[in-house]
């Protein structure tokens, strides 16, 4: 018998070394379309790992975390791609991910620490509207104003989780009286953020929730100049994305290579243009040519994990509570 | 009131007494179809719910199932409310449009009908991009009240949400009632006209209650979609005070991770739509018209010009308020069409598939289901419109995961999910036409031992025709437009068109993204057009 | 012979009696007031109204736990006899074989019997392209075709004017003697009765009398009386 097990090992062993391995990642929804990052990093990584990268996608970075934590350990996934600064203290609750081992230059606004995560690209929340139409520079010269604005959901999307932790951070106990001031600019709250961004197109509203790196696209890939971001007084929060080995994988240490390649200047260089945010780690050759025009918020605002974790429901609740009148 | 009837004493109406004498199919491969298939649904609902409570045990141990707060209460309240006005609305509109295209006959009459499914077959998003361009901040009709120095109007708010729930439901209450009007025999509107009658008697004599048995089921198909409503709701609503309990299940899954939760919000859920079904199905009994020969319907009754005025400005309005924002999607797409990524038509090939296999699959199980004719057959047949897509696509994730990697299953799953979607619509259409083939015609069936196979072949397949290519059609639709569970399950290979429509929106690609919600809008269109055709060329041939 | 024995007929809280025999090859008229329960007696031999008690039988053979189409019976409705999608033909082929089946001798048939009730060459027509006249004929081709021993006609004709009503009847009569069937006819004319048949039941008190000759009318008994009106 023990020789018949140690047979089959070894037969196993050998079919699993002839056989190329496979890195699953699991990922949001935009990113592995063709015009998001997926498709340079899957190239690239498999030119040098002897590998073949597999993209699953759920939704958005909220949902990836749930069908996470659904499957549990019996994940296929190796590499999660794509959660962000607002969901990290959920995912690192669920214990499902493992230390990361990557060590990298950030170009960060903030210090990273995080020994589980590790940050690919980031960018600065803000309102972005037309050049020539209302550019308040705080919440209360919004809430003073008549400009009008579409913002998303928290229960059901990134940015509007954002929002509500960038109001939480700037205005802590006054939060409420901030988002009471600001209901009757708020045209509509939708579920997510193309639903926002295309009311905005559609000339809806004068402001829509989104990034500061809003504008490039339009910018680089339209030669559309009128569309810009605004820095607010309090500061803009940030978003950072971030990726993370699942300490159920079966390949930690592709895993790992994986993750210290995201830091690379091979995919760090194709962020700015595909995924519309700026990279983790600036490129060799710089940002490309536009995003020198891009709003640069004075203050960078982040809460620490934690503290974000723990403000969650109860700014909800004072969200929820100010609009619902 | 019958034509043929041969005793001379007082007219009594169709004697309920005579109906009964005809005997419900109990036994037979007939019923035993519909039972199983009726089984097979409630176990595809109710198998993902179980999946989701069971996990939702096994991860938070030891807390009570029921504990909603005030705000899922608030949801709750909202949710049956807006669902309620936008069916009432959407049902009571319907009747003078559907009157209307019931007794005028006009060039273009058949391409108004087919139109009448077109916008109920748009991904949400589509959908309300379209009516703002036309009721929103700059849209066409504040544009107009600007000229006219009116104050403009504003949308968001509740009226809003049901404008646009009547824009996605009115075609279909259209379509259910101008049914019922077409099951009226010729022969009655001829007697009608023979005893002068005027229309005021017509409607109290033939129509009204022709529409008490229609009405009920059509405002209860609505209600159903309207209470899963998530997107529109909230968008159109203008902020969380029109939160449903769609959102809420959705918030749970994604924002809080509560299984438990989000479990018992679509139970909640599933036993409103229940409890509307049962209700429904009470109201609206079979009016008992009698049979016809099929002889085309002429209206003597309807010849005044102030009722040709009422019906030509009802058809007017209704084909304008569907058809302005479907020119404005048309024209928005033409741009986008050259800007269409090739990624588009493996998609677009995934979407003809997963939509033609749910139609196949719902026809079989809605026509099994009708012929059935058990009350609780039919609700187990409406029940799906209960069921968020989010908490089915959820549900079944679970009890696949164990067994193959989901991503695998992706396009049978999808046909899964939409089979039992379109289900309840199918089920709608067929089950009374069912019913009155029954009543009608059953007698002599059974006299000539028409059973089985040669009863569906010779009796009830060529009777249901037209409601066979309405249902089909629009099941064919539906699926095609659907975005339901596709993004929880797919890889990126697998994408159906829609959700390439959203990904082109999620990476700043609007004006393509308009493109492919024209091809979408097309493709829709097209199929609910042929299987519609096909239906409605059988009536009268 | 026809044996209705100790038969009770239950339909809400209406309820009649019969318990009577009809002898094989009878032309049988079924007289009554309006609402006494003629027509719930086709239907019972028909097999459409399960009998509260007793039993149906033809023969000596009990038919009560039959399935309609089983029985040795063809009827006519007092209308829907006809299926609006299907032409003439092909619902007079149905008497011959339900799933529509045909052999060359079927169709043959078929034409034969459309020729029969004067409707050669008429066999593509659809229901409502027929007059009443002819839609009647058309049944009467179907009844031809079915051959079966026991005919059952609940006022087929009533539609129709005095002459085409009696042109009916006689094919009628035609048929049942080509076919030597049984007949039981609900009637309300007495012209008619005493055209075709040569024995009444009287229907009436939530009862079906015995058979008795058709010279009855001519000599009421109270009850018919009652019902002719001639008191």
């Amino acid at each position: 018998m023990r020789h018949l097990a140690i047979a089959a090992g070894l037969l196993m062993a050998t079919q699993a070394a002839a056989q190329t391995p496979e890195l699953t990642v699991y990922t949001y929804d935009s990113l592995a379309t063709e015009w998001g990052p997926g498709p340079v990093i899957e190239a690239e990584f498999e030119k040098t790992c002897g590998c073949d990268v597999t993209f699953v996608t759920a939704g958005d970075g909220a949902a990836l975390l749930s069908r996470l934590r659904l499957e549990g350990a019996r994940t296929e996934a190796d590499v999660v791609l794509g959660l962000d600064t607002a969901l990290m203290g959920a995912a690192a609750e669920s214990g499902l991910f493992a230390p990361s081992g990557v060590t990298a230059d950030y170009s960060l606004p903030i210090d990273w620490t995080d020994e589980t995560f590790v940050p690919f690209d980031w960018g600065y929340f803000a309102f972005v509207g037309l050049t020539d139409g209302p550019q308040p520079t705080s919440f209360r010269a919004l809430a003073d104003s008549d400009a009008s604005i579409v913002i998303e959901d928290p229960r059901s999307s990134t940015p509007g989780l954002g929002l509500l932790l960038w109001v939480k951070q700037a205005y802590g106990d006054e939060a409420p009286a901030i988002w009471e001031a600001l209901a009757d600019n708020i045209v509509t709250v939708t579920p997510g953020w193309s639903e926002a961004y295309g009311l905005f197109l559609e000339g809806e509203a004068d402001l829509v929730m989104s990034y500061t790196t809003s504008p490039a696209y339009h910018l680089i890939a339209e030669d559309d100049a009128t569309k810009t971001a605004l820095a607010f007084d309090e500061g803009n929060y940030m978003q950072v994305e971030v990726a993370a080995a699942l300490a159920s994988t079966d390949q930690p240490e592709l895993a790992q290579q994986f993750l210290q390649f995201l830091t690379g200047e091979a995919v760090q260089s194709a962020i700015p243009t595909t995924n519309w945010m700026y990279p983790a780690v600036t490129p060799a050759a710089g940002l490309p040519e536009g995003y020198e025009t891009l709003t640069v918020p004075a203050t960078p605002l982040l809460m620490p994990v934690a503290e974000a974790q723990a403000a969650r429901d109860a700014a909800l609740e004072e969200w929820r509570a100010a609009l619902a009148q | 009131m019958h034509p043929t009837r041969g005793e001379t004493p007082a007219a009594a109406p169709l004697p309920a007494r005579r109906l009964r004498t005809v005997p419900a199919p109990t036994h037979g491969p007939g019923a035993l179809a519909g039972r199983l298939a009726a089984g097979a649904v409630c176990l595809a609902l109710v198998l993902p719910l179980a999946a989701i409570l069971w996990r939702a045990a096994t991860e938070d141990q030891g807390e009570p199932l029921f504990r909603l707060g005030p705000a899922d209460l608030a949801a709750l309240r909202f949710t049956l409310w807006q669902a309620l006005l936008s069916a009432l609305i959407s049902t009571l509109l319907a009747v003078p449009v559907a009157r209307a295209l019931a007794r005028r006959r006009f060039p273009g009459r058949g391409f108004v009908i087919t139109l009448m499914g077109a916008p109920f077959l748009l991904p949400v998003i589509v959908a309300v991009l379209a009516l703002l361009a036309v009721f929103g901040r700059g849209g066409l009709v504040n544009e107009g009240f600007t000229a006219l120095g009116l104050p403009t109007l504003r949308i968001y708010g509740l009226h809003g949400v049901v404008l646009a729930h009547v824009f996605f439901n009115l075609p279909l209450a259209v379509r259910l009632i101008l049914q019922g009007w077409q099951a009226i025999p010729a022969e009655r509107f001829r007697l009608a006209a023979q005893l002068g009658l005027r229309p005021s008697a017509v409607f109290r004599l033939l129509e009204a209650p022709m529409l008490r048995a229609t009405l009920p089921g059509t405002a209860l198909v609505i209600f159903a979609i309207c209470l899963s409503s998530f997107a529109v709701a909230l968008t159109l609503g203008g902020g969380p005070a029109a939160t449903t309990v769609e959102l809420a299940i959705y918030q749970s899954f994604q924002f809080d991770f509560d299984l438990t939760r989000a479990a018992t919000l679509a139970v909640i859920q599933l036993a409103l739509v229940a409890g509307a079904a049962l209700i429904s199905l009470r109201i609206g009994r079979p009016a008992g018209f009698g049979s016809g020969l099929d002889r085309p319907v002429t209206r003597w009754d309807a010849g005044s010009l102030p009722l040709r005025l009422i019906d030509g400005a009802a058809i007017a309005l209704a084909a304008g308020f569907l058809l302005v924002p479907l020119a404005v999607i048309v024209l928005n797409g033409i741009g986008g069409l050259t800007r269409l990524p090739a990624s588009l038509w493996p998609a677009t090939l995934n979407s003809l598939l997963v939509s033609l296999a749910a139609t196949a699959t719902t026809m079989a199980l809605a026509l099994a289901m009708a012929l059935a004719r058990r009350t609780w057959v039919e609700t187990a047949g409406l029940l799906p419109l209960a069921v968020s897509s989010l908490v089915l696509g959820t549900g079944l994730f679970l009890l696949v995961l164990p067994l193959a990697a989901p991503a695998t299953l992706a396009l049978p799953i999808t046909v899964l999910v939409n089979t039992l979607m379109a289900l309840p619509f199918a089920l709608r259409i067929l089950a009374p036409v069912a019913a009155r083939i029954e009543a009608e015609h059953g007698r002599l069936a059974d006299h000539l031992g028409l059973t089985g196979l040669a009863r569906l072949r010779l009796l009830t397949l060529p009777r249901l025709r037209p409601a066979l290519g309405f249902a089909a059609g629009l099941t064919a639709a539906l699926a095609m437009g659907d975005l339901g569970v596709i993004a929880l399950f797919a890889d990126p290979q697998q994408a159906t068109l829609p959700l390439q429509m959203y990904r082109l929106m999620g990476a700043y690609q609007m004006q393509a993204a308009q493109g492919a919600a024209l091809v979408l809008l097309a493709l829709s269109f097209g199929l609910f057009w042929i299987f519609d055709r096909w239906g409605r060329a059988g009536a009268h041939a | 012979m026809l044996t209705l024995d100790h038969l009770i007929l239950q339909q809400g809280d209406f309820s009649l009696t019969a318990d009577l025999t009809l002898p094989r090859g009878s032309r049988c008229a079924l007289i009554g007031p309006s609402g006494a329960g003629k027509s719930t007696l086709l239907n019972a031999i028909a097999g459409f109204l399960p009998p509260r008690t007793g039993r149906i039988l033809w023969e000596d053979r009990d038919l009560t736990a039959l399935a309609p189409a089983a029985r040795p019976v063809a009827m006519l409705f007092q209308d829907g006899n006809l299926f609006p999608h299907l032409d003439i033909a092909r619902n007079v082929a149905l008497g011959l074989s339900p799933n529509l089946r045909l052999t060359a001798n079927d169709h043959a048939r078929v034409r034969e019997a459309l020729a029969r009730v004067g409707l050669d060459g008429m066999g593509d027509r659809r229901p409502g392209a027929l007059s009443g006249g002819q839609q009647s004929r058309a049944a009467l081709a179907r009844v031809l075709v079915q051959n079966r021993p026991l005919l059952l006609l609940d006022e087929p004709f009533a539609a129709l004017g005095p002459a085409l009503r009696a042109e009916m009847l006689a094919l009628v009569r035609a048929v049942v003697e080509e076919t030597g069937a049984t007949l039981l006819m609900v009637t309300h004319a007495p012209e008619d009765a005493r055209r075709i048949a040569d024995r009444l039941i009287l229907v009436s008190d939530n009862r079906a009398e015995p058979p008795a000759p058709i010279a009855l009318l001519d000599d009421p008994t109270p009850a018919l009386r009652a019902y002719l009106g001639e008191g």
